[in-house]
């Protein structure tokens, strides 16, 4: 079954295209990265994915829901963890996670044992009672990847997750990254970690808006003969603009 | 002694209410040196810098950066430092422009060289497209360009970076890195925080702060020998993730994790944790594989040492 369907989208903002005929499908249970250079249209893909922003033209369906006229009921089937994620600062982490918990309606022992789990993963045990103003940054990132997780959605939309994540983190938040696609959650992760980048299915490469390749991530380094995903990635681009700017 | 651009700290400490976040650490930095500061979530990075630059004061300890007292002149050391902070601290309702301008305004930037600093910071961090544009539409990436623009215009001797990379792609990255290095050649002392292993080999020398203590310094070579006490062992074979757990528990292996696509796994005795894998992957009856030593990335540094800590703390407070 096809989890995420992207159908021609394209979103402007004034005279900047942000999203330029963006055409992809993702099937149920994959992980599918997105990378590209800064300001390349990731998070603005997902807002659109997610039906938080409208396109300006061309379709999408996420879990067979269409992002403008089911953008509500759209949300019942997915997670969205976004760049800066709402964490209540004057909180407790204990409470912004029951807090979470309850709006997603997990209960019983579930819920205690995610809580465990997620809080175990973020190392936040000993910081339950702590006001999440005062948590570090990473700690803060950390926490919105708990409440972010808390249930467990059909398609999970994270945006750049491990962003000041420390490296051991980095390493158990992908464990759990696992444990979920063996439940078959879809996930669409942008990153700008392209080890990270490495372990997803599927790869896409977005430049200014445009999807320049989307593959498995062995095919792109075998076709461009290249060591890393980074080498690869930055011959597409230059490859690319060099063709665009003739 | 020239102390300009050097940072020295005896017994710093600073304490919330009854929570240690830094405890007690010693270092020194050197004039025109990359010193960087890793450690993970919560560690105390991030305080610490605030010391540094004079905008909390530590509860005991004492400290000199730029030759300014951290307690009795924190007025000082603002104005003669440059710091980013991890948070974006720049004003969302200004122009790229308006935000430098801000900044060359409150660091006194000399009236003749404001226009002239300016052009450089876009053209360094690629803004040239987006002057006008509200900081509020740029996306995450640049915003981070912008501040590690505005914190450099005044031309400060020593500069705090906290996590200037974070979020930034690959490319981007490489050219921070290149303007680092640039500016310590210039002898500005760099002091910076990243999560990203592999930048943290640009640093001249490194601290390693857990739990509020500094528990390994040294150069990046020095980390990945000398200090290094555990043999990483690099394990190739199809999807590695579903042998992740089985590698992991077995005896002798005392981490293992996805590196790229490979497995790393940390091991104390090579020659019995090589035998043990070899022969799980055998028992199932699998031959497409390849178990090999390798020299240790910072990365499994990190993680080899903040275990090991773990470790032996659990089991004195046990004992
Ligand atoms: N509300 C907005 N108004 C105007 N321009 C916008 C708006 N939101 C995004 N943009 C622009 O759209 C482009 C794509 O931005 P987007 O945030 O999607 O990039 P990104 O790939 O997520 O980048 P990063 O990796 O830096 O987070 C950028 O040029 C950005 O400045
Ligand atoms: N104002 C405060 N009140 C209480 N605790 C605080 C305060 N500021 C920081 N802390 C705590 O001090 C510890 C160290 O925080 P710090 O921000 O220095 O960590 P860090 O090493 O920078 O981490 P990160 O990598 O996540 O940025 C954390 O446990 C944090 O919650
Ligand atoms: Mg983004
Ligand atoms: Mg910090």
């Amino acid at each position: 079954m096809t989890s995420i369907k992207a159908v021609s989208l394209t979103r402007k903002f004034d005279n900047i295209t942000a999203v330029d005929d963006l055409s992809f499908e993702v099937p149920e249970g994959e992980i599918f990265g997105l990378v590209g250079p800064d300001g390349a249209g990731k998070t603005t893909t997902m807002r659109l994915l997610t039906g938080i922003l409208e396109p300006t033209s061309g379709e999408g369906w996420v879990y067979g829901k269409h992002i403008v006229k089911e953008s509500e009921s759209l949300k019942d089937n997915i997670g969205y963890m976004s760049q800066r994620f709402g964490l209540y600062e004057d909180l407790t982490v204990m409470e912004n996670v029951n807090f979470y918990a309850d709006i997603y309606c997990v209960s019983g022992n579930e819920r205690s044992d995610r809580i465990e789990k997620l809080l175990g993963f973020s190392g936040l045990t000993p910081f339950k009672g702590r006001l999440a103003g005062k948590l570090s940054g990473g700690m803060k990132q950390k926490l919105g990847l708990a409440c972010a997780l808390i249930h467990t959605p059909k398609v999970l939309f994270l945006d750049e997750p491990t962003n000041g994540v420390d490296p051991v983190s980095r390493r158990d938040f992908w464990k759990i990254l696992y444990n979920l696609l063996k439940e078959k959650v879809t996930i669409f992760y942008a990153t700008s970690y392209l080890d990270e980048a490495e372990r997803c299915k599927r790869v896409g490469l977005i430049h200014k808006g445009k999807m320049l390749r989307c593959d498995v991530p062995d095919k792109i380094k075998e076709e461009f003969k290249a060591k890393t995903l980074e080498e690869a990635f930055i011959k597409i681009i230059n490859e690319w603009e060099s063709h665009a700017g003739k | 002694m020239p102390e300009n651009n050097t940072v020295a700290v005896t017994s710093l400490e600073k304490k919330f209410g009854n929570f240690t976040a830094v405890n007690r650490i010693n270092f020194e930095v050197s004039g025109g040196e990359i010193f960087g500061f890793l450690g993970p979530n919560g560690a105390g990075k991030s305080t610490t810098i605030r010391m540094l630059c004079g905008i909390i004061s530590p509860t005991s300890g004492s400290g000199k950066v730029g030759g300014f007292d951290i307690i009795k002149e924190q007025g000082k050391i603002k104005q003669n430092i440059g710091y980013m902070s991890q948070r974006f601290s720049l004003y969302d309702d200004l122009t790229v422009e308006e935000n430098i301008d801000f900044y060359s305004g409150i660091y006194r930037v000399p009236k003749d060289e404001k226009q002239a600093r300016k052009e450089k910071i876009i053209g360094l961090a690629g803004l040239e497209a987006f002057r006008h544009r509200l900081t509020s539409t740029l996306s995450g990436g640049w915003k981070q360009r912008l501040a590690l623009g505005c914190a450099i215009i005044h031309k400060p001797k020593i500069i705090f970076l906290d996590e200037p990379t974070s979020g930034v792609d690959p490319i981007t990255r490489n050219n921070f890195w290149a303007i680092i290095k640039d500016m310590a050649r210039n002898g500005i002392t760099v002091f910076v925080t990243t999560h990203y292993m592999d930048e943290a080999e640009n640093c001249g020398r490194m601290a390693l702060i857990y739990k509020g203590s500094i528990i390994a310094m040294g150069t990046p070579e020095e980390m990945k020998t000398k200090i290094m006490k555990n043999t990483v062992l690099d394990i190739r074979v199809a999807k590695g993730e579903d042998w992740l757990d089985k590698i992991e528990t077995l005896k002798g292996v005392e981490e293992a994790a996805l590196f790229g696509v490979s497995i790393h796994a940390v091991v104390k005795d090579e020659r019995a944790a090589i035998d043990a894998i070899k022969d799980i992957f055998k028992r199932s009856g699998l031959k497409d594989y390849k178990v090999t030593k390798i020299k240790a990335t910072l990365e499994d540094v990190f993680v080899s040492l903040i275990e090991d800590y773990d470790k032996e703390h659990d089991e004195s407070k046990k004992s």
